[in-house]
């Protein structure tokens, strides 16, 4: 620490001598707002949450929710990890689906050009699909 | 206007070929049985060779352009997107060397691990296409998306030894701190967007030189550069943003700590140079002070806690934070508004010249990895030079050059950044630098110690395997040479450092 502080004296002195002389507080002013971003931003979400929500808790409210039901057994239950597996082939084809949107709107206008890029992009996600095919993420015993 | 362009296509090639090969080496390995798994290997080379010659045919463009006498300027492909100039053409065959070298090393440690898969080479290749993109993308968008490419390529790397328990916390640890550090990183780009209008780095250049005009207020651009900032120091591991770095790099397979700790290392320090040279320029005054900061406490924090390391890895990771301090320190060398193009230099060579190095430092640590034996910790170094003397000789070679040494290439990249520092008055940063160059003396001498001084606790012989000879062959002559003979990388670099057409850098180079 004591270091730093030795260092901030001694390179006000090259600034000074640099080309505009910058004044010291402004030099500074972004590593202070640096720290203090770091520290706001928690205390700040937090403090506005707290401050903002209705606070008004009963017994029905906290419940955990399951569709409307009344739970049954603890929600800290063990499923199959192949659930998670499935979640996410389904986030990478759903994506795939997401970039197919924009190009079937545009693809009169960008022609040859589109289809083909379009294609490419296809080829390798079907590359991917031949692997995960192959690997047996996609049977389910 | 979007279409066919030759040249697009050209200049795309390098990142083109290996994604290509990524995808066959990913088809052939189903098709391999476990004993010719080797067989991935050769093809990721293949790739990276390819993409070698694609990236020749880039420089000798160059070579073209000085022939008929016009300055040089860099190639423009996907619609001003991708940039690629000479900067870029460096950092290209520094990510491909490390790589190659990274694929010869590994074979043999992954057939002892028994996790030898067609992926781990696919995922090399991955990454060096990300890396390639953080090198030469001239938009924000093309850059974040390369970063993403090379940081999830990387976490799966890191925790490839499925059955490895510090593997999968050091992968866990790694993804959940780049996860967040990408977030940073995005809402500092995403306030650049909101101050530009516009994704491109000349144009973010242009309207943050109006920005910070006499007179003006410039809290949105000064927080735009404390996240973007706080982004970038996460993926170079400076030392408020470090803490991934020790775990990561000790649970990864060593092979893959290695070209962690240089390639990506590069990568972000490319990235990281486009951001603040280009689209920062006009904001050096504002960021030079947050510099002097994060370089004092890396170089503070990676020093004195390599100190009391016993772990190997964990040593050369905290040893790779301090790298990371001196670095930086030339990028704050320079005047207030101007950076010192000899600073730039000096983190050009240094990258390269780490490169080297510190992947022969893993690349030994990697051979003593044995059925029985982890080969990390630094008492399994004792005694090397009884068992294997060339390789404990090639190892205190690696570790006098990290010290920076001087008939060794670690010298030219201290020696350099030093002088810059020098050169532009910044005499106290200077001294504390080169004081904690003789504290990291000490850990390094610690390692050399126990190689040369101790006795052996066992008489296995120490084998290795013909990948990781060749692999230790490059990496030894590379720092020897460069140390002896610097002249030809020395014009390398100079070459690579006529950069762009951006103000702030034109004026530097002038």
């Amino acid at each position: 620490m004591r270091l730093t502080a030795l260092y901030l004296f001694a390179s006000f002195s090259d600034f000074q001598q640099g080309r505009g002389s910058v004044q010291m507080p402004e030099n500074y002013v972004p590593a202070f707002i640096f720290i203090a971003v770091a520290l706001a931003i928690p205390v700040v979400t937090l403090a506005i949450a707290k401050a903002v929500r209705p606070d008004n808790p009963f017994g029905t409210k906290l419940m955990p929710y399951e569709c409307g039901v009344d739970p049954e057994g603890s929600a800290r239950g063990r499923y199959t990890v192949r659930f998670y597996i499935v979640a996410i082939l389904f986030v990478v084809f759903d994506v795939e689906t997401i970039f197919l949107f924009p190009w079937a709107v545009q693809a009169r206008t960008l022609k040859a050009f589109g289809f083909i890029e379009m294609m490419v992009f296809l080829a390798i996600l079907i590359v991917g699909y031949i692997w995960i095919w192959k690997k047996g993420a996609l049977e389910w015993v | 206007m979007p279409g066919f362009h030759r040249g697009d296509y050209l200049l795309a090639l390098p990142m083109m070929l290996l994604t290509l090969f990524a995808l066959g080496v990913l088809l052939i390995d189903l098709l391999l049985d476990r004993s010719s798994k080797v067989i991935n290997a050769w093809a990721a080379f293949a790739g990276l060779a390819f993409s070698a010659a694609a990236v020749h045919n880039i420089q000798r463009a160059f070579a073209d352009q000085a022939a008929r006498g016009e300055p040089s300027s860099p190639f423009f492909a996907f619609s001003g997107t991708l940039m690629v100039d000479r900067f870029a053409v460096f950092f290209f065959y520094l990510f491909l060397a490390a790589a190659a070298i990274t694929i010869l090393m590994s074979v043999r440690y992954l057939e002892v691990e028994d996790e030898h898969h067609g992926e781990y080479y696919a995922l090399i290749l991955f990454s060096v296409v990300g890396m390639m993109c953080m090198a030469a993308g001239n938009d924000l968008i093309l850059l974040f998306i390369g970063l993403e490419l090379m940081a999830v390529s990387t976490y799966i790397l890191v925790g490839f030894l499925r059955r490895d328990r510090r593997s999968n916390e050091a992968a866990l640890k790694y993804l959940l701190l780049g996860a967040f550090s990408s977030g940073i990183f995005a809402y500092g780009l995403s306030l650049l967007y909101g101050l530009a209008g516009s994704t491109n780095l000349q144009q973010i250049s242009m309207a943050l030189g109006n920005a910070m005009a006499p007179g003006k207020a410039r809290v949105v651009p000064a927080v735009a550069l404390v996240t973007t900032a706080a982004g970038l120091f996460f993926k170079i591991a400076a030392v408020p943003f470090h803490q991934w770095a020790p775990d990561a790099y000790e649970g990864a397979p060593t092979s893959i700590t290695g070209f962690m700790s240089v390639a990506g290392k590069a990568s972000a320090w490319a990235l990281l140079l486009r951001i603040f040279l280009f689209a920062l320029g006009p904001m050096r005054p504002l960021y030079v002070p947050i510099l002097v900061f994060v370089a004092i406490a890396t170089m503070t924090g990676g020093n004195l806690a390599a100190l009391t390391q016993s772990n190997v890895k964990r040593l050369f990771a905290y040893s790779s934070i301090a790298h990371v301090g001196y670095i930086m320190l030339g990028l704050i060398a320079g005047t207030a508004f101007l950076p010192n193009p000899d600073g730039i230099r000096g983190i050009l060579v240094y990258l390269l010249v780490y490169t080297f190095m510190n992947l022969g430092v893993f690349g030994v640590i990697a051979s003593l990895r044995r059925r029985d034996i982890i080969g990390d910790e630094l008492d399994d170094l004792n005694g090397l030079f009884f068992k294997a003397p060339t390789e404990a000789v090639l190892m205190l070679t690696f570790l006098l050059s990290l010290a920076g040494i001087p008939p060794l290439a670690g010298f030219y990249g201290k020696y350099f950044i030093f002088l810059a520092l020098i050169e532009s008055g910044h005499y106290a940063l200077a001294t504390l630098a080169v004081i904690y160059v003789a504290v990291s003396a000490y850990y390094y001498l610690r390692v050399a110690n126990a190689m040369f001084m101790r006795t052996a606790g066992d008489r296995v012989p120490v084998t290795i395997s013909p990948g990781m000879w060749a692999g230790l062959a490059i990496t030894g002559a590379a720092t020897v040479v460069i140390g002896i003979y610097p002249e030809p990388f020395l014009r390398m670099v100079n070459w690579s450092m006529h950069v762009a057409q951006n103000p702030t850098v034109a004026q530097l180079l002038r």
